[in-house]
């Protein structure tokens, strides 16, 4: 309550705040004099953005208005401040009217702050003398059919963005050089491209996948839309130059454990985990000569564990030592420490190559990086959820990556397309697609999956290629073939002859004694029910974020979209950059996206994570907290609520003040919002800066 | 509908949910009541119980503030501190006899447009019911 009681003297009265703020922060940050409120004369520049602006709200009520305002010498209005003609409207009103900052009332300053700064800054001003007041995204649009709320809601957001303009000093931006080294994360077809793609750029690339081998759900996968190429013809090459390219320092069965710093110099922690395998690398670093995992498999028939083998979809069994399938990269057994029992065998038949270490910890690595990409990929949607189709409680309803498995040639049936209940190659199969996808009812996903319509038409055509007199049914709500050969590819399956049928399948019966499936559903088309029975049900299952997708992201200070899909800083401007610099996003973590889609996205996060490593250097934010030492009486407590350990305790002059270390604060101002003494300078968001807009709004006015 | 009583309330909300939601809204065209004014901070971790004290002495009907959901803070628990906080300013304004419901704290992600308008719609009926501040009048 003490506490409470010195800042209530000291901080209402905002002059008296401002002035002894003044001296003390000139002291502190002597690059970063502070503006005295006398001299200030700010310029303000309406938006019309169009009509965008000027359909909602009265321009030149306001532009009246703002030039009424204390501080304000200069006010214009202009179609397109953003444009090269309205940039140049600040530039010369700053020089023309002795300006000492600015105000752009437009859109957002989340989507235009760098351009008006840079405007200031051709003026002749520090560009951190620009504030902008949102009456954009936060005005106009939100009250279209209210002019007289939005333009007074206008006028006030532009005396609230005065006032801290006429308070905001220069800073000026720190450059910190930036680590030649970046991290993958997610060794999907994504994340392998982005890792080949920074290797090739002559950036040491750190590709970290949590299973232990890379490929993710491609390499599941047996055909590919709409070209037909089997999909580990082409992805087995990529696999194996990952493995091989000199700057790729590729960890599987590794995960993020921890990440510290900022862009240019993010400390990434990962966690080794248990493998019970050494690599040959591994073996020869600690002297076995010639020894270490070579993958011959000698391991795998003794071990007496048998578990399912998740990449094929657990229709395959695998020992408790294990290799995925015969392309993983890299080829090395894995032991799952969850099932063994430790009986020796394998260690026993290992021999001389002593690979197998049956008392392996985790390790924990550290790595220093520039940039990081996520390239987390999907998980199926638990399509068991929606109940109605019998999922997991009928055996011959599978989902479309279990189909993909019994497909493929490498799969558990060696490529013949049998029924899970008796083996028999069904005649009659039906695809449901938009199961769980493009679904309202709060059970499923609301968004369209993207490449289920693709894939499916892709299913039926490899039945109808793989056994003879087959009949495929494709109940669908509209077909996407979007991309590029994908319509042809459309046409070509109804050519084969895949029957269509549109709508919504209601559900989906056993007949118990044959196992075959009754589909009731509805054809929107001809308006009639139909009642079908097949002999097998491939349901299109929507996809989701993977499962630690939600913890990994947040290491990394990474938004997700309200399903879970990381968040993009700008979803056509910036698609595979995040709101956390030197961070960006690939494939289908981002978003549902099929192949040639997810490579190209990795190809462009690749591109955007190479930019700051080539550059050398990046300016941060100078939003640095800044320690008024006379103000500051030592207690401390912001050095344990600073989340970075920014903050310290240092002797100065026989007593104990805070100092901060500017390179480590990101500027999150939780230090100063709790400092009892107000001894913390946030730069750029200044308890003055921000108490001031609070009068403007609540008191403020006119001069 | 001229003179017709609307509340004053400000909003302060942290750049990277909260504002970055407002401004989905934005661009999503949803439709709100006007009666909120926005002081942009980083992180909610920043709000200063100064700040919330200041408005209702300077005569706000209403506070909001808006932050990052637990575990999504773009600095990592900025939004837990600010939000321990808003305990202690709430039954600090309890005691000098303002409704604690004039101040709020929602968390809004960025991808929470229409949450953001629902907030601000909700916020703007409780103050709008509470009536006027009754510290408006010491304010002028
Ligand atoms: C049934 C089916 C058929 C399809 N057929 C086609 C087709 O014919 N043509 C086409 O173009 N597309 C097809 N697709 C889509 C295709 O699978 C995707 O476009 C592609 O796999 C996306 O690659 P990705 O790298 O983004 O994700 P993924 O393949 O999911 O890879 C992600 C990788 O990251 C790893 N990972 C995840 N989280 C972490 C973490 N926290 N730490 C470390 N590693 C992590 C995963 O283990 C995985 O290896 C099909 C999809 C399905 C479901």
């Amino acid at each position: 309550m003490a506490e409470k009681k010195t800042k209530k003297e000291t901080a209402p009265k905002k002059k008296e705040a401002t002035k002894a703020a003044a001296p003390a922060v000139k002291a502190a940050a002597p690059k970063a004099p502070a503006t005295g409120k006398k001299e200030a004369r700010v310029g303000v520049f309406i938006c019309h953005c169009g009509t965008n602006i000027a359909g909602s709200i009265d321009i030149n009520e306001v532009e009246a208005y703002a030039k009424t305002l204390p501080d304000v010498a200069f006010a214009a209005n202009y179609q397109y401040v953003c444009s090269t003609p309205g940039q140049k409207i600040i530039a010369d009103a700053i020089k023309d009217h002795n300006l000492t900052g600015t105000v752009v009332a437009a859109c957002s300053p989340r989507l235009h702050e760098p351009t008006f700064r840079t405007a200031t800054k051709e003026g002749g001003l520090n560009p951190f003398r620009f504030e902008m007041a949102n009456i954009r995204e936060q005005g106009s649009w939100v009250h279209m059919h209210d002019r007289e709320g939005a333009t007074e809601k206008a006028k006030d957001a532009i005396r609230i963005a005065v006032a801290k303009a006429a308070l905001l000093e220069d800073l000026i931006p720190k450059s910190v050089p930036v680590e030649k080294a970046a991290i993958v994360v997610g060794a999907g077809v994504a994340g392998m491209q982005a890792a080949l793609d920074l290797a090739n750029a002559g950036i040491k690339t750190y590709l970290i996948e949590k299973t232990p081998s890379i490929g993710g759900r491609m390499s599941q996968l047996d055909k590919t839309f709409p070209t037909l190429d089997c999909s580990q013809c082409i992805l087995t090459p990529k696999m194996v130059d990952v493995g091989r390219a000199e700057n790729i320092e590729l960890m599987t069965y590794t995960e993020v454990e921890s990440v510290e710093g900022y862009i240019g110099n993010f400390d990434v922690t990962l966690r080794k985990k248990a493998r019970g395998v050494l690599s040959m690398a591994e073996a020869e670093a600690m002297g076995i000569s010639g020894g270490g995992c070579n993958g011959c498999g000698d391991c795998e028939p003794v071990c007496p564990v048998i578990k399912p083998n998740p990449f094929e979809m657990n229709m395959k069994p695998r020992k408790a030592i294990y290799i995925y399938h015969p392309q993983v990269v890299p080829l090395l057994y894995t032991v799952d420490f969850d099932s063994c029992i430790k009986c020796n065998l394998c260690v026993d038949v290992c021999g001389d190559k002593k690979a197998i270490d049956l008392e392996m910890k985790d390790e924990l690595i550290k790595v220093k990086v520039g940039t990081a990409i996520l390239a987390l990929g999907y998980d199926m949607f638990p399509i068991e959820k929606k109940d109605e189709w019998g999922y997991m409680k009928y055996e011959n309803v599978v989902n479309s990556l279990e189909f993909e498995r019994l497909i493929c040639a490498s799969g558990p049936t060696g490529g013949h397309m049998v029924r899970p209940s008796d083996g028999q190659t069904p005649k009659k199969v039906a695809f449901l697609l938009c199961a769980g996808s493009r679904d309202n009812t709060g059970i499923g996903k609301p968004y369209c999956s993207r490449f289920c319509c693709m894939y499916s038409l892709k299913h039926a055509h490899q039945i109808y290629e793989k056994i003879p007199g087959v009949q495929s049914y494709l109940f669908y709500m509209d077909i996407r073939s979007f991309g590029k050969m994908y319509e042809e590819f459309y046409y070509r399956i109804q050519d084969e002859g895949a029957k269509f049928i549109r709508g919504r399948v209601a559900n989906i019966l056993e007949d118990p004694v044959t196992k075959n499936l009754i589909i009731n559903a509805e054809d929107t088309l001809l308006n009639r029910p139909v009642r079908l029975e097949v002999d097998m049900v491939v349901l299109a299952a929507a996809v989701q974020p993977s499962s630690d997708t939600d913890r990994t992201r947040k290491l990394f200070g990474v938004s997700c979209s309200l399903d879970g899909w990381l968040l993009e800083a700008h979803p056509k401007l910036n698609p595979c950059g995040t709101t956390t610099a030197g961070v960006y996003v690939a494939g289908v973590c981002q978003g549902p996206k099929d192949i040639p889609d997810t490579v190209a996205s990795a190809e462009g996060a690749a591109s955007a994570a190479s930019i700051p490593i080539h550059m050398g250097e990046v300016e941060l934010e100078p939003y640095f907290a800044q320690c008024i030492e006379e103000k500051c009486a030592g207690c401390g407590m912001c050095v344990n609520l600073c989340p970075y350990q920014a903050l310290a305790l240092v002797e100065k002059e026989g007593r104990k003040v805070m100092e901060v270390t500017e390179a480590k604060c990101k500027g999150c101002g939780t230090c100063g919002g709790f400092c009892p003494g107000g001894a913390i300078w946030m730069q750029h968001f200044a308890t003055p800066q921000i108490v001031a807009q609070i009068d403007a709004f609540l008191l403020g006015g006119v001069k | 509908m001229a003179d017709e009583w609307k509340p004053q309330i400000l909003g302060i909300i942290c750049n990277w949910c909260s504002y970055a939601g407002a401004d989905l809204a934005g661009s999503a065209r949803t439709q709100y009541p006007p009666d909120i004014r926005i002081v942009r901070i980083m992180c909610t971790g920043r709000v200063d119980p100064l700040f919330i004290l200041k408005a209702f002495s300077d005569g706000a009907d209403g506070v909001l503030v808006s932050g990052c959901h637990f575990g999504d803070c773009h600095y990592l628990e900025g939004n837990y501190k600010g939000a321990k906080r808003m305990f202690m300013v709430k039954s600090l304004i309890r005691n000098i006899g303002l409704e604690d419901k004039r101040l709020r704290m929602t968390f809004v992600s960025a991808s929470e447009g229409a949450k953001w308008a629902k907030v601000v719609e909700d916020v703007v009926k409780t103050v709008t019911d509470l009536g006027p501040s009754p510290l408006k009048e010491l304010a002028r």
